[in-house]
């Protein structure tokens, strides 16, 4: 059985350990809050001619979504609206808050091969997936020897 | 090998092998309502259900992933969600509904008739 959703290589390893490491010591958050974590949550994966972005946001309107590539990096930004009756409504208690709400704002710094002409966004199911091309010459050509 | 590296890590970790998904729940006087947030789940892949007196709440992710794709960077590391809740007497699971919406999932149960508080008009004597 697989329980990865995933496939691992030697790079989400490290990024895990580094991420333990995060959990454990709370080390040096950057400027802008903390690398990992926040909403949406975000997985970032490549193949051969592409680089696949899949945010996971749920519960917006795909209209509300800004998606930006510039200047290698990739920007993803919007804001959820809270499903929660207004506190000062007495007919409602609220038992449970957990789902995230208010504005949000992710950022990947995107490798020089890639084509920011080439991007492509769909929302499904609540999950936004970005997928960007390699530019053609950056692709890995095997060369014939003669 | 890999498969079975994750696995002793589980077992050592003893991490549970499906994700929690947040929640929200909110009570009024007829039921509760919950949304759960499930994102990557299609409505085929979603069970919601009641036994005895808990609700389980069960989905399986099923996102479009090109072949050969190596992960650099991952936040969401399992393709499944699930989280159970105790439900209190006075809620009617027979009186259940679901809608699920852009990986959002609504749940409302009303309360059984007798548990719905009403209002005793006093009258002036």
């Amino acid at each position: 059985m697989d329980f990865s959703l995933f496939p691992r290589d030697l790079f989400a390893e490290v990024d895990r350990l580094q991420r333990q490491m995060q959990q454990a010591f709370e080390l040096s958050p950057s400027i802008r809050g903390f690398a990992r974590g926040g909403f949406p949550a975000l997985n970032v994966a490549g193949t051969p001619d592409s680089v696949e972005v899949y945010a996971f946001a749920p519960g917006l309107d795909p209209e509300q979504i800004h998606v930006q590539v510039e200047k290698g990096v990739l920007s993803i930004s919007g804001e959820r609206q809270s499903d929660l009756p207004p506190e000062d409504d007495e007919r409602w208690s609220v038992h449970v808050s957990e789902r995230y709400s208010g504005r949000f704002h992710r950022v990947v710094t995107l490798a020089d091969d890639l084509d920011a002409t080439e991007v492509q966004a769909r929302y499904r199911d609540g999950v936004l997936h970005i997928s960007i091309k390699r530019r053609e010459a950056a692709k890995p050509r095997r060369i014939t020897v003669n | 090998m890999e498969n079975r590296d994750t696995v002793s890590r589980e077992a050592q970790t003893a991490q549970p092998l499906a994700l929690v998904p947040p929640v929200d729940v909110v009570e009024d006087e007829k039921g509760i309502t919950l949304a759960a947030d499930l994102p990557g789940v299609p409505k085929d892949k979603l069970s919601v259900h009641v036994e005895g007196e808990t609700l389980v709440i069960e989905g399986e992710m099923g996102l479009e992933m090109p072949r050969d794709l190596e992960a650099t960077h991952v936040e969401v590391s399992r393709p499944r969600y699930r989280r159970v809740f105790s439900l209190s007497r006075e809620l009617d699971p027979g009186r259940l509904t679901a809608e699920l919406k852009n990986g959002v999932l609504k749940v409302r149960i009303e309360k059984a008739a007798h548990a719905v508080p009403r209002r005793i008009e006093v009258r002036a004597g």
